[in-house]
C-alpha cells in the first residue's frame, strides 16, 4: 500500500481566520479503495481542512495535488471536477426544493427531471439507498436528508467522498447501515474520509486513521496498529482517563412531574405522545432518543416556551406543595418563585445573544429585578467577572461580544449564567456539543455539582456512552413516546440504542 | 507547478473587531471622498471652480444668521423623525413608515386648529394638539405592529402602504377644510388669531422645536441605553428566540416600541404643523420619513451620532439648494448629492467588516 | 353602468408599468436581494430614455425605428449602471440592503428630476414638461386592425408593443424560474446561498446578472409610463409611487411573475377607481378612493401572512448579504 500514488495529497495547508490559526502546515494522504478516519477533537481543524479539499475555503498556503498532478481548488465546483464530494455535517440542501431538485443542483446543462430521477433510482438501487425524488427536504427526516446529501455527490461521480460527522444524528441502526454502504463504495475502489470523534466508530470502520490536534497534524497509521487509548492520547496531547464521576443521589425527592404530556407542533404533527415521568431532585434524569424525537419539545415545555396540547406538568416544592407549571409562560414561573435553569440547544440563537458582550448576556436572566426604570449594571458585571474566573472562560475580557468566543467558552458563559440563579431545577439540551474533551469535562463537573446540592438535573445528551455513565436514569424517547426508563448504572448500551428506535426496544434478535 | 501564481487574485476576510476611532477614521474618509466627487461633479456641470463650490455649500447652511436658523429647525425636524424610527429599527422592526405617522400627527393637530377655535381656550387647544397628534401618529405606527406581533406581518411593506394611506386622508381632508375655497389646500390656519400657533421664544422662531428636539434626543439615548425597555427592544432585535427564552413578551415589546416610535413621529407632525408652518399639505413632511432611515443607520442607531449625520444630511441639502439658485441649476441636483454621498458611506462599512488580501507577489514556499 | 369598455383598458395601461416593476423585482428577489432602490431606477430608466428621444428629435431625419431604439437602449443602459451599482454595494462590498436601496431611490428620483428639470429648462416650454410627442406616437403604434376589431380589438389589441412585451417577459419569467436550470440555480441562491455555493453555482455572478436584468425589466416600466402612457410627456414627480406599489405587487403575487400580468391589471384598475366611481361634487371622496390599491395590498399582505404557506414565503435568505467564510 505504501507505493501506491494517493489520491489526495495535502502539502503544508495552513489556513487563518483572523487571529486563530484553524490549520497549521498540515500534510495528509488520502488513498483508493480505503477508508481514512480523520480524527481529533471538536475545534482541531478536521472540517476546514476539508472544507480545502471541497472547495469552500482556499487555503493561505500549502499545495495540494490529486492523483500526482497538482490542483487548484478554487470553488466547490472545482472540487466536483476533480470527483469531490463532500457531505457537510450541516447539510447543504434547499427545503423548499425537492430531493431531485437538490441533487442536481448546480450542473450545467438542460433541466430534466425525469431523467435525474431515474439516474437516482439507478444510484439508489447499486447501494440499497431509499430517496423519493419528488419529496421536499422540509418533509424529510434528518437521515432521509443525509441520503439525498451522499446521492448527490455519486450523482456526480465523486470518487473521493468526504463525510463531515455522518453518524451524528443518525441512531446505531441506521449507523450501522450507512457504514455498511461505506464499505460497498470501498469495494469499488473509492477513497473515503470519514471525519470524526467517536473512536469506536474508527475502530469499526476505518483502515487507517490520520489525527489532527489544534490545527496541527500528528500522524496517521492503520487502524489495525493503534487502539483506542492511544489515539486518544494522540488526539488529546495527554494521558486522559475516559471515566465521567457518577456520585450516587442524596434524599432523592420528586421535583417535576410530567404526566401524559402531548404536545403538536404547528403544523399539527405530534411531537409528543402521552409522555410521563418524575425529575427527582438530587439526581440526573438523561433523556436519549434520535435527534429530533421530541427532547427540545419536552425541555421546552417545562420550561414554558412550547404550548402544549394536555397534559400537566407540576413542581414539587419542598414542603409537598404541588404547582401547575403548565400554561405559564417564563416570567411567570420566575414570578411563582420556582428557580428553573434551561441550557438550550441553541446557544447562540437561544441562550445567549450573540452580539452582546459578556456582562450584558449576564443580565437576560435577571434585568427586571428592582423597581427602577433603569437596568442595574454592576451586578451582572461581578457576575461576568466570577463566571470568568471560576470557570476559567477565555476571552479578551467581558465586554467582548460572546460570538467572538469558542464554542466551548459560550457554552461556560451560558451554564455559568443559569446556575448563578441557584436553580432547583436544571434543564440541558446537549450540553457538551461541539466541545473539546477539556471543557466538557468541566460541564460535567458543574453538573455533577448542582446535582450534589440537590438539583433535579434533566440531561438531554446525543452521546449514549456519556449518558450512560452519567445519568442516574435514562429516560428513552422513541418518536414522542417514552420508550422506557431505565436505571444509568447498569445500562446497556446496545439495549438503549434498541429503545430509540422500537417502542419497548424488545429486539427482533 | 507554482500553486501561488493560479491563487485568486484578491482575498476577502472578515475582520476582528475594528476600534472605534479607526473605523470612524475610515468612515471619514469615505465621506472625505465623497465630497471631493461631488464637489468635481458639481465644478464639471456648473463650470465653477471647486472652491466656489465648496463655499457655495457652506454659505447655503451658514450664510446668514436667518439661514442658520433654518439649518437648524431642519435638523431638529430629520433628528426627530430619525429618533422616532430608532427604537423600532433597534429591534429589527424596518419601520419605514414614519412619514405617514408623522403625517397623521400633522392631521391631528391640523383638526384642532381648525375645529376647536370658539369652544377651547388658546391652552386647551394646544394641549389638546399635544394629545391628538402623539395619540394618532402612535396609532397608524400601532396597526402594523400589531399585525406583525400576530403575524409576522412584513412590516415593510406595511408601513410603507400606511405612508400613501396617510396621505391620501390628508389629501381628503386638504379638499374638506380647503380655504379658500376651491383652492384644494388648506392655507395658514387661523392667520389673524394665531389659535393653536406654538409660542415663540423672543424673537427666535424655531428655539422651541430645536429645545424640544434636543430634549427628546437625550431622553432617547437613555432610554434605549440604560432603561429596561431599551434591554429588552435589543433583546428582541438581535434574537426573538432569546427574548422568548428569557420570558421578554416578544410581541407587548414590539407594539410597544412601535407605538413610541409613532408617538414621536407624531410629535414631529404637531411641530411641523403646529410651531413651524401653521399649514397642512400632503408634503409637508417632505421625504424625511425614509432619509431618517438612512440618518439613523448611519448613526449605528446611536441617538447622539444621529445629531450628527442629521446635520450631514441637511447641511448637504442646503448646501446643494444654494448651488442649484446661484449657478441655476434644478433644486434635485441635491438628491443626487447626497445619494452620491450615501453610497460612499455605505460602502465604506466593507471596509470596517472586511479585510482585502491581494495576491503576494512572487512564491515563497517549496 | 360601470363603463367595463374603457375602464378595462385603461386598467391595462395603468398596470403595465407595475408589471414591468414587479417582475423586476420578483427576479431580483428570488436571488435574495431586496431591492428598494426599485422606484428610483423605474425613474432613472424613464428620463434616460427621455434623454436619448429628446435629443434625437431634434435631429433632422427622423424614422419610427431608431426613435423606438434609441430610447429603448438609453432606458436599459440607464437601469442596467443602476442595477450594477445596487450590486456592487450590497453583493461585492455586501452593505445592508434596506439602506442602499432607499439611497438608491433618492438618487434616482433626484437624478430623474435634475434632468428632468435641465430639459425643461433646454426645451424653453412655458409648461413643466418636457414633451416628445413623436417618439411617444412611435411608441404607441398599434395594429391597424385593432380599431376595426370592435370591443375585441379594443380589449386585446389597442396597446403599444411595450405592453405585450412586459407580458412576454413576465410569462417568460415565471417559465424560466420554474422549469429551467438556470431558474432552479436562482432559486437556490435567494433560498440558501451556502448550499447554492457547496454546488458549484457562483452566488456572486447570480446576484449580479438577477439583479441587473430585473433592473433593467422595472427601467422599462419607467419607460413606458412616460412614452406609452403619459404619451411622451415628462413632468417632474409625475411618475409618483408607482415604484413602490411595484415592490407591493412581488408580494401580491407571492413571487411568480404569471400571476403578475392579471394582478397587475387590477392594480392599474385599483389605481384609476377614483375616476370610474360617480362621486358627483364631491372632490374629497376621490382622494379617499385613491387608497384603494395600498389598502388592498395591505389587507393580501395580512392575510398571507396569516394563512402561512411554506411555498408563499418570501426567499429565505432575503435581505441578507452573503459571505462565504462565514464563521
Amino acid at each position: 500500500m505504501d507505493n501506491k500514488i494517493p489520491a489526495v495529497k495535502m502539502r503544508n495547508i495552513t489556513k487563518t481566520f483572523g487571529p486563530t490559526v484553524a490549520n497549521d502546515k498540515v500534510w495528509l494522504d488520502i488513498y483508493r479503495g480505503e477508508i481514512l478516519a480523520l480524527l481529533g477533537e471538536n475545534g482541531s481543524g478536521k472540517t476546514t481542512l476539508m472544507n480545502m479539499l471541497s472547495g469552500i475555503y482556499f487555503p493561505d498556503e500549502g499545495a495540494i495535488s490529486i492523483d500526482g498532478k497538482d490542483v487548484v481548488i478554487r470553488s466547490p465546483k472545482d472540487a466536483f471536477d476533480l470527483g469531490i464530494g463532500m457531505i457537510h455535517q450541516h447539510f447543504k440542501l434547499v427545503d423548499v426544493l425537492t430531493a431531485a431538485e437538490n441533487i442536481v443542483l448546480g450542473l450545467p446543462g438542460k433541466l430534466d427531471l425525469k431523467a435525474a430521477s431515474e439516474k437516482i433510482r439507478t444510484i439508489c438501487e447499486a447501494y440499497g439507498f431509499e430517496v423519493d425524488p419528488n419529496q421536499k427536504i422540509y418533509d424529510m427526516s434528518v437521515s432521509q436528508k443525509q441520503t439525498v446529501e451522499i446521492v448527490k455527490v455519486l450523482y456526480r461521480g465523486a470518487d473521493i467522498l468526504i463525510l463531515d460527522e455522518p453518524t451524528a444524528v443518525l441512531t446505531p441502526q441506521e449507523t450501522d447501515k450507512l457504514f455498511n454502504v461505506l464499505r460497498n463504495m470501498r469495494n469499488d475502489n473509492k477513497a473515503i474520509v470519514i471525519i470524526t470523534h467517536k473512536m469506536h466508530e474508527v475502530e469499526a470502520l476505518s483502515d487507517r486513521v490520520a489525527i489532527l490536534r489544534h490545527g496541527q497534524f500528528i500522524g496517521d497509521m492503520p487502524t489495525a496498529k493503534t487502539n483506542a487509548q492511544e489515539m486518544t492520547n494522540m488526539m488529546v496531547g495527554h494521558a486522559v482517563t475516559l471515566n465521567i464521576d457518577r456520585p450516587d443521589p442524596v434524599d432523592p425527592k420528586p421535583r417535576i412531574v410530567v404526566k401524559n404530556l402531548t404536545v403538536r407542533s404547528i403544523d399539527g404533527i405530534v411531537k409528543l405522545d402521552d409522555v410521563s415521568f418524575t425529575a427527582n431532585s438530587g439526581e440526573i434524569l438523561g433523556i436519549a432518543g434520535i435527534s429530533g424525537c421530541g427532547q427540545k419539545e419536552l425541555l421546552e415545555a417545562i420550561a414554558g416556551l412550547q404550548p402544549v396540547e394536555k397534559g400537566s406538568i407540576e413542581y414539587i416544592e419542598d414542603d409537598g406543595r404541588a404547582e401547575q407549571l403548565l400554561g405559564k409562560d417564563p416570567l411567570t414561573i420566575q414570578q411563582m418563585g420556582v428557580s428553573l435553569s434551561f441550557v438550550p440547544e441553541d446557544r447562540l440563537g437561544m441562550g445567549l445573544v450573540a452580539n452582546m458582550d459578556l456582562s450584558d448576556n449576564m443580565m437576560l436572566r435577571s434585568f427586571r429585578r428592582g423597581h427602577s426604570v433603569f437596568t442595574d449594571r454592576k451586578t451582572p458585571r461581578q457576575l461576568a467577572l466570577d463566571v470568568v474566573q471560576e470557570l476559567e472562560v477565555v476571552t479578551p475580557g467581558i465586554s467582548t461580544p460572546v460570538r467572538r468566543l469558542s464554542g466551548g467558552n459560550v457554552q461556560k458563559v451560558l451554564v455559568g449564567r443559569e446556575i448563578a440563579s441557584a436553580p432547583t431545577v436544571l434543564l440541558t439540551a446537549y450540553a457538551v456539543r461541539g466541545l473539546d474533551i477539556n471543557s466538557s469535562y468541566t460541564i460535567y463537573d458543574l453538573i455533577n455539582k448542582q446535582k450534589k446540592s440537590g438539583v433535579a438535573v434533566v440531561y438531554v445528551g446525543e452521546d449514549l456512552d456519556v449518558l450512560l455513565e452519567l445519568a442516574d436514569r435514562i429516560l428513552v424517547l422513541c418518536g414522542g413516546k417514552v420508550s422506557g426508563i431505565v436505571p444509568g448504572r447498569g445500562a446497556n448500551k446496545r439495549d438503549v440504542g434498541m429503545m430509540m428506535t422500537k417502542l419497548g426496544g424488545n429486539a427482533h434478535e | 507547478m507554482n500553486n501561488k501564481t493560479r491563487s485568486p487574485l484578491i482575498h476577502v476576510s472578515k475582520r476582528g473587531l475594528l476600534p472605534w476611532y479607526k473605523a470612524w477614521a475610515i468612515r471619514g474618509a469615505a465621506l472625505v471622498l465623497a465630497l471631493v466627487t461631488c464637489g468635481l461633479i458639481t465644478s464639471l456641470v456648473t463650470r465653477q471652480n471647486p472652491i466656489q463650490v465648496y463655499a457655495a455649500i457652506i454659505n447655503g447652511s451658514f450664510g446668514s444668521p436667518r439661514k442658520i436658523w433654518v439649518l437648524l429647525q431642519n435638523i431638529s425636524m430629520l433628528l426627530c423623525i430619525s429618533l422616532a424610527v430608532t427604537p423600532a429599527f433597534r429591534m429589527r422592526c424596518w419601520n419605514l413608515g414614519a412619514e405617514g405617522q408623522a403625517l397623521i400627527g400633522g392631521l391631528a393637530a391640523a383638526a384642532c386648529m381648525i375645529l376647536l377655535p370658539g369652544k377651547l381656550p388658546n391652552w386647551g387647544i394646544i394641549a389638546c394638539m399635544c394629545v391628538a397628534s402623539v395619540l394618532s401618529g402612535a396609532i397608524w405606527a400601532a396597526i402594523p405592529a400589531f399585525f406583525k406581533a400576530k403575524w409576522n406581518t412584513n412590516e415593510t411593506l406595511f408601513t410603507l402602504m400606511m405612508n400613501y394611506v396617510a396621505t391620501q386622508l390628508v389629501a381628503y381632508y386638504c379638499v374638506v377644510w380647503e380655504s379658500p375655497k376651491g383652492s384644494g389646500t388648506i392655507g395658514v390656519i387661523n392667520p389673524t388669531t394665531e389659535l393653536g400657533w406654538f409660542p415663540q421664544i423672543g424673537s427666535y422662531k424655531y428655539l422651541l422645536n430645536i429645545l424640544i428636539v434636543a430634549a427628546v434626543c437625550l431622553a432617547m439615548y437613555v432610554y434605549l441605553n440604560y432603561s429596561k425597555h431599551g434591554y429588552e427592544i435589543t433583546v428582541v432585535g438581535e434574537s426573538e428566540r432569546t427574548a422568548r427564552y428569557v420570558g421578554i413578551k416578544v410581541d407587548r415589546v414590539i407594539i410597544r416600541t412601535m407605538l413610541l416610535s409613532g408617538a414621536v413621529c407624531g410629535l414631529a407632525g404637531l411641530l411641523l404643523v403646529g410651531s413651524t408652518n401653521h399649514t397642512l399639505t400632503t408634503t409637508i413632511v417632505d421625504g424625511r420619513g425614509f432619509t431618517a432611515v438612512m440618518v439613523s443607520w448611519l448613526a449605528k442607531f446611536n441617538p447622539i451620532w444621529m445629531i450628527l449625520t442629521s446635520f450631514l444630511i441637511v447641511f448637504l441639502g442646503r448646501g446643494s439648494g444654494e448651488i442649484a439658485t446661484k449657478f441655476g441649476l434644478n433644486r434635485s441636483f441635491g438628491d443626487i448629492l447626497t445619494g452620491l454621498i450615501l453610497f460612499f458611506i455605505i460602502g465604506s462599512e466593507f471596509f470596517i467588516n472586511y479585510e482585502i488580501h491581494f495576491r503576494k507577489s512572487g512564491g515563497k514556499e517549496g | 353602468m360601470f363603463d367595463f369598455i374603457s375602464f378595462i383598458p385603461r386598467a391595462v395601461v395603468q398596470g403595465i408599468p407595475l408589471l414591468l416593476g414587479s417582475t423586476g423585482e420578483t427576479l431580483t428577489e428570488k436571488s435574495g436581494n431586496l431591492n428598494l432602490g426599485i422606484p428610483g431606477i423605474m425613474y432613472v430608466g424613464a428620463i434616460s430614455g427621455v434623454i436619448g428621444a429628446f435629443f434625437y428629435e431634434q435631429s433632422p431625419n427622423f424614422a419610427p425605428l431608431p426613435a423606438i431604439l434609441i430610447p429603448l437602449g438609453c432606458c436599459l443602459l440607464g437601469s442596467l449602471l443602476m442595477g450594477l451599482l445596487y450590486c456592487f454595494l450590497t453583493v461585492t462590498l455586501r452593505a445592508n440592503q434596506n439602506v442602499t436601496g432607499l439611497a438608491l431611490t433618492t438618487f434616482g428620483v433626484g437624478f430623474g428630476n435634475f434632468f428632468g428639470g435641465s430639459l425643461i429648462k433646454l426645451s424653453g416650454s412655458d409648461l413643466p414638461s418636457v414633451i416628445l410627442s413623436a417618439t411617444s406616437n412611435a411608441f404607441r403604434t398599434s395594429l391597424p386592425i385593432a380599431e376595426k376589431a370592435g370591443v375585441f380589438g379594443k380589449l386585446l389589441l389597442s396597446y403599444g408593443f411595450l405592453a405585450y412585451i412586459a407580458v412576454i417577459i413576465a410569462l417568460t419569467a415565471a417559465y424560466i424560474l420554474k422549469h429551467t436550470r438556470v431558474g432552479l440555480h436562482l432559486r437556490a441562491v435567494g433560498e440558501n446561498p451556502n448550499t447554492a455555493d457547496a454546488a458549484g453555482i457562483n452566488v456572486s455572478k447570480y446576484k449580479y446578472i438577477a439583479t441587473c436584468t430585473g433592473s433593467m425589466i422595472a427601467g422599462l416600466g419607467g419607460l413606458y409610463y412616460v412614452m406609452d402612457y403619459a404619451s411622451g410627456v415628462w413632468t417632474n414627480d409625475a411618475f409618483g409611487d408607482r415604484g413602490w406599489l411595484a415592490i407591493a405587487l412581488v408580494i401580491f403575487t407571492v413571487w411568480r411573475p404569471n400571476v403578475g400580468v392579471l394582478a397587475s391589471f387590477l392594480f392599474g384598475g385599483l389605481y384609476i377607481l377614483h375616476m370610474y366611481i360617480p362621486s358627483g361634487m364631491n372632490l374629497a371622496v376621490k382622494e379617499l378612493y385613491k387608497m384603494a390599491p395600498y389598502v388592498v395590498t395591505i389587507i393580501v399582505l395580512v392575510l398571507s401572512s396569516m394563512r402561512n404557506k411554506r411555498e408563499n414565503q418570501p426567499p429565505a435568505s432575503l435581505g441578507l448579504a452573503y459571505f462565504r467564510e462565514e464563521r
